[in-house]
């Protein structure tokens, strides 16, 4: 830091935070007044190629939540139930793979990254696939009288919610471990030895020790599953629309920029709410 | 009703063996008795399998065979989390998200107590750590984490409290004053403490019964002052404070009963040692003697020593260390031993190197071990 001073003068720690001011500026700062200012423009008088005025129209708002308010709600449940299969699945992987795995954590790790290698759109296509009418898993549940003879999955709830889950699985698994690696597993030991049965050591020691893991991977994931569209696009029907899908129709197919817009930052403010809750509630402000 | 909750007694070893998968033998065939409410130290070095007993005993290890009774109980197959039993571990584990009043009240809520405060605030004075009680682990000091390891057990008032080399992660004088502290709370809640450690010092302050042990066996189990004194291997000899071992060939046996003692030749020297400080049968053997017992004076002056005097030997280095002087010397037969000195003032200064002196020691503080150990066990190696 002294060397730093003598060279930049005494206002070196803000020459030190401009790169980052600078990035935040054009990368997040201008990107949200426009979506803002959008937002509160006439749709009526312009449009997505001559730009947009403000004047400062509220009623975006209050059309947007009043014609889509149902699909708000699906997503936050579709993005609530992902999250919480996506919380037990990955709990009891990073479980495994802090604990359990031994020299194979490594190839663990690698393999819960891999599917990040081959891009997003194709694995949720190639569930598409798998998930189809005349597909084996289908056809087998079929067999076994568990579906019935026109039942299907694809273009179902449980198939967007599927979608979703699985292709947000990673973000849960890698918070998780990194909060349950750092347990040290004598404590495990301290409290079998204080009477504490299995399920005991569990609820007292080591979920409460885990939960920074358990919110940082409940927001990664509900946050970007809350707005995500593809997987309802893909594995969904007009029926499981999510509110991802109503602002990309609205941005592209009918080009209305402003209630778009409106839809996004209720969006947003309901999500960004939503955590600021859940934080307090968890106890984990250092996170924030 | 739980394991706790019945008649306590003492804590019996038998047979009890500890083969690794690799094949590594940790713990062999050990018998022991713990009398209940005793101080009992288990020391060893590093890998003897004093901490592999202690996992055993607390049901963090299964024993390959063997059985571990308290009472007439056999609580070899009880789970961990159903032994009347408590643990204080090496780094303290303490549980992080709790407060030190939490962490104490652990084991007593786990039994079912619905409201243990009023326990905790007795056990929290006991350790002094009143002051500490709504603190977190990370907010307190080594020895103040050690004591909260330590309360955290006792309010359980197991039969056996296990302590793995609990002071360990402490520094010397923080050490020396919790090993006063344990004994203290050992005497005024009277439960029967097993403790780790492979500090012969601490073991010798603190436990009434001091068990060495060596590649999985115990070498030899006594009172701290009998060990010492009286040590019946190389191992012991040399582990347990030090010694100096000089090759001897036994030339007779006198006397009987308490008088009797074996003549021994040290390279030409008859030495005299009583019978029961002999713990060989055959004809040759290592003469033991400590350090603090070896007496010398410049060549020609009488030492205080009704015994014969080894003469010839020669001052090779001088350690002053206050409140004693570590002499080396170099006996006629190439050999060195060592000789601990009180600074008591009345040689009026050290003896310089070079000087040629007389080595003597009184008969009754020498002992002879089996010739065939190596005299160089249980040395800690640098």
């Amino acid at each position: 830091m002294e060397a730093l001073q003598r060279v930049f003068g005494k206002n070196a720690a803000y020459l030190l935070i401009g790169p980052a001011a600078i990035w935040l500026a054009v990368f997040f700062l201008f990107p949200m007044l426009s979506l803002l200012t959008t937002s509160l423009s006439d749709p009526a008088t312009g449009s997505p190629i001559n730009g947009y005025t403000l004047t400062w129209r509220v009623d975006n708002y209050v059309e947007a939540l009043g014609e889509y308010w149902p699909y708000m709600m699906r997503s936050l449940l579709y993005a609530g139930i992902a999250t919480l299969g996506c919380l037990v699945l990955g709990y009891v992987l990073a479980y495994a793979i802090a604990f359990k795995a031994g020299r194979w954590k490594t190839v663990m790790l690698v393999l819960v990254i891999a599917p990040f290698f081959t891009s997003f759109l194709v694995r949720t296509l190639s569930w598409k696939l798998i998930l189809a009418d005349n597909g084996f898993i289908v056809n087998t549940l079929q067999t076994l009288h568990i579906l019935g003879e026109d039942g299907r999955l694809l273009a179902t709830p449980f198939a967007v919610i599927m979608g979703l889950t699985y292709n947000f699985l990673p973000f849960m698994i890698l918070p998780l471990y990194t909060s349950l690696e750092k347990i040290d597993p004598k404590l495990n030991e301290a409290a079998a030895d204080l009477y504490a049965s299995p399920w005991q050591r569990f609820t007292k020691v080591i979920w409460p020790l885990s939960l920074p893991g358990v919110v940082g991977g409940t927001l990664l994931t509900f946050i970007p599953a809350t707005g995500d569209y593809i997987n309802a696009s893909l594995l969904g029907s007009p029926n499981t629309q999510m509110v991802g899908n109503k602002i990309q129709q609205l941005f592209t197919t009918a080009g209305d920029y402003p209630h778009a817009s409106a839809l996004s930052v209720i969006l947003m403010v309901l999500i960004v709410a939503m955590v600021l809750f859940y934080v307090r509630r968890a106890g984990t402000e250092e996170l924030l | 009703m739980s394991l706790a909750d019945q008649a306590r007694g003492d804590l019996k070893l038998t047979g009890l063996h500890k083969r690794y998968p690799n094949g590594f033998v940790a713990v062999e065939s050990l018998d022991l008795v713990i009398p209940q409410g005793s101080f009992f130290a288990l020391l060893g070095p590093s890998g003897c399998g004093k901490t592999t007993t202690l996992r055993m005993v607390a049901g963090l290890e299964e024993a390959t065979k063997g059985t571990i009774h308290i009472g007439d109980q056999d609580i070899t197959d009880a789970k961990p989390y159903k032994r009347p039993v408590n643990t204080v571990f090496q780094n303290y584990a303490l549980f992080p998200h709790l407060t030190i009043a939490e962490n104490v009240a652990f084991g007593p809520k786990r039994r079912g107590a619905k409201d243990p405060a009023q326990e905790v605030k007795e056990i929290l004075a006991l350790t002094e750590l009143t002051e500490q009680a709504n603190k977190k682990p990370t907010q307190l000091s080594g020895g103040q984490q050690q004591r909260v390891a330590l309360a955290r057990a006792i309010i359980n008032r197991p039969d056996v409290l296990l302590l793995d080399e609990p002071l360990g992660a402490l520094d010397l004088k923080l050490r020396r004053a919790m090993q006063i502290e344990l004994k203290r709370i050992q005497e005024e809640v009277g439960l029967t403490f097993v403790h780790v450690t492979h500090d012969q010092e601490e073991a010798m302050t603190m436990a009434d019964t001091v068990a060495v042990m060596n590649k999985g066996r115990i070498e030899q189990m006594g009172a701290p002052y009998d060990l010492y004194t009286n040590p019946q291997t190389t191992f012991v000899a040399n582990f347990l404070g030090r010694s100096n071992l000089i090759k001897g060939t036994v030339v007779g046996r006198e006397g009987s009963g308490a008088d009797a003692v074996v003549k021994v030749d040290m390279h030409g020297t008859i030495a005299t040692i009583k019978a029961s400080k002999v713990h060989t049968d055959s004809d040759h053997g290592w003469v033991g003697i400590r350090p603090e017992k070896v007496l010398i004076q410049p060549e020609g002056q009488a030492i205080d020593a009704p015994g014969a005097a080894l003469s010839g030997a020669v001052v090779v280095d001088a350690s002053y260390i206050g409140v004693s002087t570590d002499y080396t010397l170099r006996m006629p037969w190439g050999q060195e031993i060592t000789c601990f000195e009180q600074n008591t003032g009345r040689r009026g200064g050290l003896i310089p190197v070079g000087t040629k002196v007389d080595v003597s020691w009184r008969p009754e503080f020498a002992f002879l071990l089996d010739s065939a150990q190596d005299a160089e066990a249980g040395l800690e190696e640098d």
